[in-house]
C-alpha cells in the first residue's frame, strides 16, 4: 500500500465552479520524494494544500480522493481532519517567518504540535521527543534556544524549526511548499540536505512543491509536472530532466540557465491560462510549437512512454524521439574600451554599521559584470549607492568622467539619463494607477521634453524594444503579468537612452520560462546597442548565462572577480568554491547527449 | 497565439474605467445601496424642502404644541409654527456646513499628511506633534472655545469644525503615505530627478485617494454629529431660522406633548450620518477586497 494516494482529485473556484485544478493524480511510497514542479498558475500550492484536506477561500474541494495509509482525508468532519493534520500528515509552508507565531517561544510552538495531539503522555517525554527532532534537523537543543523567539533565529533557522515541526509526531506523509524559495544557496543546500536525511531515516512519503527544477531534480526521486491544473507529465528524475515527452517540460527544461556552461535559454511564448479561460482540448497547445489542429479537439490522457513514465500528449512520440535543444553559446570577449563607469573604493554603511568595504569596479560599454553574493552580503547596498539611492556612502562613482554626488538629486541630468536601474520586484516598481503608457512616457517628456504624439511614438518604440505590443500602453500594471511588467520596468530604462542598466535581482520573481526571456532581451540590447549591464543575483546558473564578468560578494568584501568562465570553472576564494558547489543544478544535464555546441 | 492576442486576451474590461473601479464594486455592496437611497433621499428633503413646504417656517400659524392634524401633519412646535415646514427648510444648513466642513478638512488633513510622510524627519515629527496638540482637546470643546470668543458665525464654525477633523485625517494619510514613498515607483521616479512637488502629485497622492474617500465619508459622518449639536447648544444657527439641531434643543420642554418637532429632525439627523456611514463603510471594504486579489499590495 503507498503511503499517499491521491485519485482524480479537482478543485473548484467558488462559486463559478471553474476548475483550479482537473483529475490529478499520484502515488508516492514510503520513504519516497515526489517532487511537484509548475510555473505560477499551474496549482501545484493548491494541489498541496488538498493533500491535507485544505481549500483556499473561494475555492472547495470538489472531487477525489487522498489517502493516507489506505484512510480518507477528504469528506471528514472538521475534528477528523484536524487529528489527521500534523499525525498523518503535516505541511512545511513556504515562509516560515510568517508561519510562526512571533509572540510564542519555540519551545511553547513545538509543544503545542505535542499537547494539540496528546501523543505524550508526561512533559519529560514530549520534551525528549523535541529534543530529539531538533537534533535531528540539526539545530541546537538546550533549554536556552527553545525559550527564544522566532525573530532570534536566521532564516534557514526558522525554516528547520518548521520542519521540525512537521516531523515531530513521525507523520507518515510530509507536503513540503516552496521551504527554500526564501533563502540563500548554501542554507538552501543545507536545508535540503536534512529534509532528504530526514525522509530517508524515517520513511516518510514526501511531496515537494517546487518551481525550480534544478532544487527538485537534487531531492526527489520522481517528478510530476503540472501546467494549468494537470498533471502532463510524470517520470523518474533522471528520465524527465533528460528525456522529457511533454513539450512543456522540454521547454522549461530548455529555459533553465546551468552553471556548467553559457545556454541560450529559450522562453516560451505566452502565458498560463487562469482558470475558466483554459482552453478545450490539450491545455498547452495554444502555446506548444509541435501542436496540430487536432490537438484543440480533445484532451490527451496520460500514455505510458516508457515503464513509470507517462504524458499527457498526442504527438508524445515524436517529441520524445528528438534530442533536447540545449545550445551551449561561446563565450564573446568584449573589446578593451574606455570605461563608461568606474567606481573606486566605494562604502556604504547602514547607521554605524559598514555593509560594503571599498567596492571598485569598472564598466566598458556592451559589457555585463555580475555582481554576486548571499542575502546581507551588500550587494543590493552596492547597487543603490551608485544609483544615489543609498546616501551615507565614501569613495568615487564616475559615469563617463563625471564624479557623481553620493545622492541622486544633486547629480546631473546627464548621469540621471544615462545611469538607469531596474528594481528587484516587478509589482512594486510600476504605480498602480497610472498607465503603462504615462508609465514609460515619464522619463521621455522628463528629459526630452517632448509632449503628446511625439511622446506617445517614443512609447511605442520602447514597448517594442521590449516585445511588448503598443495596445499595452492603455493598460493598467495589475491587467499585466510578471514578465510583462519587468519589461516595461525595462522600457522605462530604455526610453531614457541609458549607457549602463544597473539590474537588481530582476528576475528573481519570475518563472523561469519568463527569466529567459528577460535574459535574451537584455543580451540583445548589450550586443546591438552597446549597453553596458550590471547584472546583481544570488544565481551563479544565471551569471554562467549572461555575465562577462563576475565579482563575488561577501560580507560586503569583494572576495574575488574575474572573466565568467574562469571564476566559476576554477574559483580561488573558498567563499566562492562553496557558492558554486551549493548552486543546485538539474541531474544530469551535462550528460545529456543533445548538449552540443551551437551559436 | 501571438503575444498581441495573448495579451488582449488577459485584459477584462476594465481597462481605462479604472478610476472608478473601487466605487463600482463598493455598490455591489447591499450596504452602499441602502446608503445611497438613504443619503438621497435626506439631500432631496434637505434641497427640495423649501420649495414644496406648506407654509412659512417662521411664521407663528396654530396653537403651541399642537398634535398632527390634517392642516400641520407633523403638528405644531412650542411656539406654534408648523413642524413639516420648519424640518423641510431646516436640512439646509446642516447639509452644506457638514459637507463643507469635511472637504475642507480632509483636504487640510490630507496635505499635511502627505507633506509629513514624504518629507520625513524634522519636519515630519514638527507636522504631526503640531496635530497632536489640536486632538488633546475634545472636538466639541475645542469648537465652542473659538466660537465663544468670536462669536456664532457659520463660516466660522465650518472652519472650526474642518480644523478639528485635520489631526485625524492626516494621522491616517500620513499612515498610507509613507507605505507608498518607499515603494520601489516612487524611488524610480526620484531616479530621474521628478521635482518633489510631481512626485507627490502624480506618484503618491492617485494611491491615497480611495483610503482618501473612507476617510471623507466618516469625516462627513462625525461632521453631521458635530454641527447638530452645535445648534442643539445654541452656537448655530439663531432662531427664529428653522434648523434640526436647533428644533431640537427649542422643543426639549414639550417633548411629553407633542413629541413630533424632536422626533422628525432627530430622525432626519440619523438617517443622514447612517447614510454616509454605510457608503463609507463599503467603499472601505471594497478597497480591502482589491488588496486581497492583490491589485493593490
Amino acid at each position: 500500500m503507498s503511503a499517499l494516494d491521491v485519485s482524480n482529485l479537482r478543485v473548484a473556484l467558488n462559486p463559478a465552479g471553474h476548475e483550479i485544478v482537473s483529475d490529478v493524480t499520484f502515488s508516492v511510497e514510503h520513504g519516497e520524494v515526489v517532487g511537484l514542479v509548475g510555473e505560477s498558475g499551474s496549482g501545484k500550492t493548491t494541489v498541496a494544500l488538498a493533500l491535507l484536506g485544505h481549500a483556499k477561500r473561494g475555492t472547495r474541494i470538489a472531487g477525489g480522493s487522498v489517502r493516507i495509509d489506505g484512510a480518507e482525508m477528504l469528506g471528514k468532519t472538521a475534528a477528523e481532519v484536524r487529528a489527521a493534520r500534523g499525525s498523518r500528515i503535516s505541511y512545511v509552508p513556504q515562509d516560515p517567518a510568517a508561519a510562526l507565531n512571533p509572540a510564542l517561544t519555540l519551545g511553547t510552538q513545538l509543544r503545542e504540535v505535542i499537547d494539540a495531539h496528546r501523543q505524550a503522555a508526561t512533559s519529560r517525554e514530549a520534551l525528549d521527543r523535541i529534543r530529539e527532532t531538533l537534533r535531528e534537523v540539526k539545530l541546537p537543543t538546550d533549554a536556552p534556544f527553545l525559550g527564544r523567539y522566532p525573530h532570534q533565529l536566521s532564516g534557514g533557522q526558522q525554516q528547520r524549526v518548521c520542519i521540525a515541526m512537521a516531523f515531530l509526531l513521525r507523520p507518515p506523509v510530509i507536503v513540503l511548499d516552496e521551504p527554500t524559495t526564501g533563502l540563500d544557496v548554501t542554507t538552501q543546500a543545507h536545508v535540503l540536505e536534512t529534509v532528504r536525511e530526514l525522509c530517508g531515516e524515517h520513511d516518510v512519503a514526501a511531496v515537494y512543491v517546487s518551481h525550480d527544477l534544478a532544487v527538485v531534480s537534487s531531492l526527489a526521486q520522481h517528478v510530476l509536472v503540472m501546467y494549468a491544473g494537470r498533471i502532463i507529465e510524470t517520470g523518474p528524475v533522471d528520465r524527465l530532466f533528460t528525456r522529457p515527452g511533454h513539450p512543456y517540460t522540454r521547454r522549461l527544461v530548455e529555459a533553465i540557465p546551468d552553471i556548467a556552461a553559457r545556454l541560450a535559454l529559450e522562453a516560451i511564448p505566452g502565458h498560463v491560462p487562469p482558470p475558466g479561460r483554459r482552453p478545450a482540448g490539450c491545455v498547452f497547445a495554444p502555446r506548444c510549437a509541435v501542436a496540430l489542429p487536432s490537438c484543440s479537439d480533445a484532451e490527451p490522457s496520460l500514455v505510458e512512454l516508457e515503464p513509470n513514465h507517462s504524458v499527457a500528449c498526442f504527438r508524445v512520440a515524436e517529441v520524445a524521439s528528438v534530442d533536447l535543444k540545449l545550445s551551449v553559446l561561446a563565450d564573446t570577449a568584449v573589446a578593451e574600451t574606455e570605461p563608461v563607469l568606474v567606481v573606486r573604493g566605494l562604502s556604504a554603511f547602514h547607521g554605524e554599521r559598514q555593509v560594503v568595504h571599498e567596492a571598485s569596479l569598472e564598466l566598458s560599454p556592451g559589457e555585463c559584470l555580475a555582481i554576486v553574493g548571499e542575502s546581507g552580503s551588500g550587494k543590493t547596498t552596492l547597487s543603490r549607492a551608485i544609483m544615489g539611492l543609498h546616501v551615507p556612502r565614501s569613495g568615487d562613482v564616475v559615469y563617463a568622467g563625471d564624479v557623481l554626488s553620493a545622492g541622486v538629486r544633486k547629480r546631473s541630468a546627464r548621469s540621471r539619463r544615462g545611469l538607469q536601474y531596474i528594481f528587484q520586484s516587478p509589482y512594486n516598481a510600476l504605480n498602480p494607477r497610472r498607465t503603462i503608457g504615462e508609465i514609460v512616457g515619464l522619463p521621455i517628456e522628463h528629459f526630452f521634453g517632448l509632449r503628446g504624439r511625439a511622446t506617445d511614438e517614443r512609447v511605442h518604440d520602447a514597448l517594442e524594444r521590449v516585445s511588448l505590443p503598443p495596445a499595452i500602453a492603455a493598460a493598467y500594471p495589475d491587467e499585466l503579468s510578471g514578465g510583462e511588467r519587468q519589461r516595461v520596468a525595462v522600457a522605462r530604462a530604455l526610453a531614457c537612452e541609458p549607457s549602463v542598466l544597473i539590474c537588481d535581482e530582476i528576475t528573481s520573481a519570475l518563472d523561469v520560462s519568463v527569466q529567459a526571456a528577460i535574459i535574451k532581451l537584455l543580451d540583445d540590447l548589450r550586443q546591438h546597442d552597446g549597453l553596458a549591464i550590471v547584472f546583481v543575483t544570488h544565481n551563479l546558473a544565471l551569471v554562467r548565462t549572461i555575465a562577462d564578468r563576475v565579482m563575488v560578494l561577501s560580507a560586503g568584501r569583494v572576495v574575488e572577480s574575474g572573466l565568467t568562465p574562469s571564476v566559476i570553472g576554477d574559483p580561488k576564494h573558498p567563499y566562492t568554491r562553496d557558492l558554486i558547489a551549493d548552486t543546485p543544478t538539474l541531474a544530469g544535464l551535462t550528460t545529456v547527449p543533445g548538449a552540443r555546441a551551437e551559436t | 497565439m501571438s503575444t498581441a492576442e495573448v495579451i488582449a486576451e488577459t485584459r477584462g474590461p476594465v481597462a481605462g474605467r479604472r478610476r472608478l473601479r473601487t466605487l463600482r464594486r463598493s455598490l455591489r455592496y447591499g450596504r452602499v445601496r441602502v446608503g445611497v437611497v438613504l443619503l438621497g433621499l435626506v439631500v432631496l428633503v434637505a434641497l427640495i424642502g423649501p420649495l414644496v413646504a406648506p407654509h412659512d417656517p417662521d411664521a407663528v400659524i396654530g396653537l403651541p404644541a399642537s398634535a398632527p392634524s390634517g392642516q400641520f401633519p407633523l403638528g405644531t412646535d412650542y411656539l406654534g409654527h408648523d413642524v413639516l415646514s420648519r424640518v423641510l427648510w431646516g436640512g439646509r444648513s446642516v447639509l452644506w456646513m457638514a459637507f463643507s466642513a469635511a472637504t475642507l478638512g480632509v483636504a487640510l488633513g490630507a496635505a499635511v499628511g502627505l507633506l509629513a510622510a514624504y518629507a520625513g524627519s524634522i519636519a515630519d515629527d514638527l507636522l504631526m506633534r503640531g496635530m497632536d496638540v489640536i486632538l488633546a482637546f475634545p472636538q466639541i470643546v475645542f469648537v465652542l472655545l473659538f466660537v465663544s470668543l468670536l462669536g456664532p458665525k457659520l463660516g466660522l464654525i465650518v472652519v472650526l469644525v474642518a480644523v478639528a477633523w485635520v489631526p485625524q485625517v492626516a494621522r491616517v494619510v500620513r499612515g498610507i503615505t509613507s507605505d507608498v514613498v518607499q515603494r520601489e515607483y516612487v524611488e524610480s521616479a526620484e531616479l530621474i530627478g521628478l521635482s518633489r512637488w510631481r512626485i507627490l502629485t502624480r506618484e503618491v497622492l492617485p494611491n491615497v485617494t480611495t483610503p482618501l474617500m473612507v476617510e471623507y465619508g466618516l469625516r462627513l459622518t462625525w461632521s453631521i454629529a458635530l454641527i447638530a449639536a452645535i445648534s442643539f447648544l445654541g452656537f448655530g444657527i439663531q432662531p427664529p431660522n428653522a434648523d434640526w439641531g436647533l428644533m431640537i434643543n427649542e422643543n426639549r420642554n414639550i417633548l411629553t406633548l407633542q413629541p413630533w418637532p424632536i422626533l422628525a429632525p432627530a430622525v432626519c439627523i440619523g438617517v443622514f450620518a447612517i447614510a454616509t456611514n454605510l457608503i463609507a463603510e463599503g467603499i472601505g471594504r471594497a478597497i480591502a477586497g482589491v488588496d486581497r486579489e492583490g491589485a493593490v499590495r
